[in-house]
């Protein structure tokens, strides 16, 4: 098993700068995941890393090996395309073998192999067919069986499932994920749907223009995004303006824009400022009555019902609209134009500066 | 891949550099050599007395004129036979479709001097169909030769394209389209004219224009049905054989003048192909309909007609190969002696006929795959360069190259003497190659697009090295298609006339020189038999060419 180490990357398309500095440890046998917007550069870092693309600056370590210079051919990579970059003209069973045989080894060996990783993948009854007559789901596990065969050191792959359909994306994904599980593999695995990198991966790391903005496990990713945009790529959320302040005992409070005030002694030890509070819309909890000082009302603007949950578009007092997702029932009523009572989960909400950039309540 | 813009020295920049040269030494260096000839002479330097000479005299500029009249008056006639014919296919159900199809690719790539001598041997003085008409029914039939003939030869010849192209371009009109005009009250010749013709126009402009070059440029035709009608290709043969070892200065100024028009032609084409192009997807196809009564007869006698009009000529052609001839004059009886006598006076034409061309093909489709690989793969100044040096063969008429060649290699290179290879298998080998190598090009550039780079990365991924991958998965993967552009190509190289007809000596003479030289010499039995058995050479490569890629049809 591999462990990749990446330190100050850089790159540079015809004197445009997609990514500045970058930096990122992959430990062994883990499903890392590069997600973010389209154009962040994820694909120009995993093809730094195959070798398609050039490296202006920066190391590359496949564990104490640098491999910088190394042609693609010489990295020991399995690697899986997007649009599946199946040989047309071989069969199932060549299309595995292809790799085995550039290594030199024994007929015997190749087949038996080529064998083995197409039961994994469940394509044995296939083998000899021409691509041609496959799936396009089909071949992507011929082209994952491809890649595993040759016992790359590292896989890596570019949205591998973006062409096939929803049912089937799910499907895959799993499959994906026990195979990787079984084999052990350090894998980079690039997509910008934040549900399947939730769903598959260890780590996550979130890019945007090239540089990352957090690392972490999609528990982490969730409940402590590093800073706003996070926050707002994975999941949804609610940002309210607030002023941070204390009370005379020094216990801090924020002030949020419609004037409730929400006790957050987290961040006792920061001065008085202006920030902004992520809110993600299961953390509005709806309750019955005004009763304690803790609630503030709004009203209902707008209401989907969605099966397991029901989404509210609601106005607060100084007519900011928030999103308020709440588990549906068959009694609900609530109509348009409704008072509605609510308080805030402060366990589960996150403090940003004023620029979104630093997650306060993470600041010790 | 990598975006790197320098030449690098490893297979492929050695490739680059091997490819670059050769078009130096056998496209830039000749085609430079007729330009420095044509503008320069020993004694006076630079001098404009050749062209001066040939705007001048009628006598030679006539032959220009006569050219554009003839290939205007061929196009137009062939554009409309063509449309009629795609028309009739595209919108009607009838029989035998693809037989005729079959037929009119066949009569398109014949020899066109060919067909002309078989036309005359039908409607000339003494031809079959005269004396037949004059008998029995005393109806003297115009006269075939001049400027009839030739309209009449060529546009038999080249309406095929036409139909061809067109019968591609009424595959990407949607049905519904015609059924709205059909709604708003539009229907039959009126819908043909305002939405039908529109929509091919850009089609039917590049099918003229490709059908005007051909015959703008073809010369065995008016050579044999002309007489006195002299085109320009027929002058500058003329003015080049009958000058050897004089003053060839003035058969070079008339070579550029034929550049300069066909490349004029081709940027014509070229932008009006830019200001007419819209792109076109059917998702239903124009559908044919079944038609009855009077109609049906018309579509028949029609469609069957003008194909078996195409056609006349080789049937004719085949017939009389079986003939007893005695030189002009073919005797009664039939027997096998035409081909027992090609054979054995013409055999080692028949053997440089399949000869000459495979040695080109197997150059073609080489230079083809690594300048295709070049061009797509490794754009760079140099790559770029030889892209467009590809080109330029397409543009040049066979004439010219041939008289390029032979001036340029009779004493060697800068008579140097290195390259002699006037009069050498070599010379048409490579003359040929040069000039077919575009359109393998073409569909090899194609073939390359295809192949999404990530399946070379693929490979590479899988511990492929470059070189390995490039034969291993890009070659074969790109074989289909480079393999039916070389046979269309090849089918070309066996038909050809014009470049070989100058640079032919007798030990690489092919059918198509023996052809010619054997009608000028009046052995018409034998000129019968070796045009039909490069007719069968023509069917079987062709029938080679639907096996290989699938399709019963040929795109252009
Ligand atoms: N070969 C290239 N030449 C020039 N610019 C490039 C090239 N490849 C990528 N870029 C630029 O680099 C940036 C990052 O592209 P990249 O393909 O890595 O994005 P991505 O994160 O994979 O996006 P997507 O989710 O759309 O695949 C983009 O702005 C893109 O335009
Ligand atoms: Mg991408």
């Amino acid at each position: 098993m591999t462990q990749i180490n990446i330190s100050h990357a850089k790159k540079v398309f015809d004197d445009v700068t997609v990514i500045p500095d970058l930096n990122i440890t992959i430990n062994e046998g883990e499903l890392f995941t590069l997600l973010g917007p389209s154009g962040c550069g994820k694909t120009t870092l995993l093809r730094m890393i195959a070798g398609f693309n050039s490296i202006e600056g920066g190391d590359f370590y496949f564990d104490a090996d640098r491999i910088n210079d190394k042609d693609p051919s010489k990295r020991n990579i399995g690697m899986v395309f997007q649009n599946y970059a199946i040989f047309p003209h071989l069969t199932v069973r060549e299309n595995v073998e292809f790799g085995l045989k550039q290594r030199k080894l024994d007929k015997k060996v190749v087949r038996e192999t080529a064998e083995k990783y197409l039961k994994l993948i469940q394509m044995e009854k296939y083998m000899d067919r021409k691509p041609e007559r496959l799936s396009g789901g089909q071949q992507q596990r011929v082209a994952l069986a491809r890649a595993l065969a040759i016992n790359p050191a590292v896989l890596l792959m570019d949205e591998p499932l973006s062409n096939l359909d929803a049912k089937l994306r799910v499907d895959m994904r799993k499959a994906i994920r026990e195979i990787q599980r079984e084999v052990g593999i350090t894998t980079v695995y690039v997509t910008h749907d934040q549900e399947e990198a939730m769903a598959i991966s260890d780590q996550i790391a979130v890019m945007k223009d090239g540089i990352v903005q957090q690392v972490g496990s999609p528990k982490a990713l969730y409940h402590r995004p590093a800073n706003e945009f996070v926050a707002s790529f994975i999941g949804r959320t609610n940002i309210v303006m607030a002023e941070l302040k204390h009370s005379n005992e020094g216990v801090a409070e924020l002030h949020l824009q419609n004037g409730h005030v929400v006790v957050y002694p987290k961040l006792n030890h920061l001065s008085d400022q202006t920030v902004r509070v992520s809110i993600r819309p299961e953390d509005f909890i709806r309750v019955e009555q005004e009763a304690s000082l803790n609630t503030f009302v709004g009203k209902i603007e707008d209401s989907v019902y969605l099966g397991l949950n029901t989404e509210y578009v609601v106005a607060l007092s100084d007519g900011h609209l928030v999103q308020v997702t709440e588990e549906s029932s068959f009694e609900e009523d609530l109509t348009v134009g409704e008072q509605i009572a609510l308080t805030i989960n402060t366990d589960k909400i996150n403090v940003y500066c004023a620029e979104g950039l630093t997650n306060l309540s993470e600041v010790k | 891949m990598k975006n790197d813009k320098r030449l690098r020295l490893d297979m492929w920049g050695i490739a680059g550099i091997v490819i670059l040269v050769t078009y130096i030494l056998f496209l830039i260096y000749p085609v430079g050599n007729i330009l420095k000839q044509s503008f320069y002479s020993t004694s006076m330097g630079f001098t404009l007395d050749n062209f001066t000479k040939f705007f001048s005299m009628s006598y030679y500029s006539n032959t220009l004129l006569n050219s554009f009249k003839v290939s205007i008056t061929a196009t137009i006639f062939a554009f409309i036979i063509g449309t009629l014919l795609a028309y009739l296919f595209a919108m009607f159900d009838f029989k035998g479709k693809k037989l005729l199809r079959i037929l009119i690719i066949i009569a398109s790539m014949s020899a066109p001097f060919i067909g002309a001598y078989s036309w005359i041997l039908l409607l000339g003085r003494s031809g079959v169909i005269t004396r037949f008409l004059s008998q029995f029914l005393g109806v003297q039939t115009p006269d075939i030769y001049g400027f009839s003939g030739i309209v009449l030869v060529f546009t038999l010849q080249l309406f095929p394209l036409i139909f061809l192209y067109i019968n591609g371009a009424f595959k990407n009109i949607d049905q519904s389209i015609l059924e709205a005009a059909e709604g708003m009250g539009v229907t039959g010749i009126k819908r043909f004219m305002t939405v039908v013709l529109p929509l091919l126009m850009p089609t039917v402009l590049a099918g003229s224009l490709l059908v005007f070059m051909r015959a703008f440029s073809d010369f065995g035709t008016p050579m044999l049905i002309g007489e006195g009608y002299r085109t320009f290709p027929v002058l500058i043969y003329t003015e080049f054989i009958s000058e050897v070892g004089g003053d060839s200065a003035f058969a070079s100024a008339l070579a550029v003048i034929a550049i300069v028009i066909a490349l004029s032609i081709f940027m014509l084409q070229q932008i009006v192909s830019l200001r007419f192009a819209f792109s076109m997807n059917a998702l239903h196809p124009v559908s044919t309909k079944k038609v009855k009564g009077l109609k049906k007869f018309w579509v028949y006698v029609i469609s069957y007609g003008i194909v078996f009009t195409a056609v006349l000529p080789q049937l004719y052609l085949v017939y009389t190969s079986f003939q007893n001839t005695s030189g002009m004059v073919f005797q009664s009886g039939y027997s096998l002696n035409s081909y027992r006598e090609a054979f054995s006076r013409m055999g080692n034409s028949i053997f440089n006929t399949l000869r000459i061309p495979f040695f080109a093909i197997i150059i073609v489709v080489l230079f083809a795959v690594f300048i295709s690989y070049l061009a797509v793969r490794k754009r760079n100044t140099v790559t770029a360069t030889i892209d467009s040096l590809s080109m330029i063969p397409y543009i040049v008429p066979g004439t010219v190259l041939g008289i390029a060649y032979l001036t340029s290699f009779n004493t060697g290179v800068g008579g140097t003497g290195f390259l002699s290879i006037t009069g050498t298998t070599a010379i048409l080998v490579i003359s040929f190659a040069v000039r077919r190598l575009p359109y393998t090009i073409r569909s090899s550039v194609a073939a390359l697009h295809q192949i999404s780079p990530s399946i070379e990365e693929a490979a590479q991924s899988l511990g492929s090295s470059k070189l390995n991958t490039f034969f291993r998965i890009t070659v074969p993967m790109m074989m289909p298609g480079i393999i039916a552009g070389a046979i269309l190509s090849w089918i070309t190289m066996i038909s050809e006339l014009s470049t070989s007809i100058l640079l032919y000596t007798v030990n690489t003479r092919t059918v198509t020189v023996a052809i010619y030289t054997e009608v000028i010499r009046g052995n018409y039995g034998i000129a019968a038999a070796l045009s039909t058995i490069l007719m069968i050479f023509t069917v079987l490569s062709l029938l080679l060419f639907m096996k290989v890629s699938g399709k019963d049809d040929i795109s252009l």
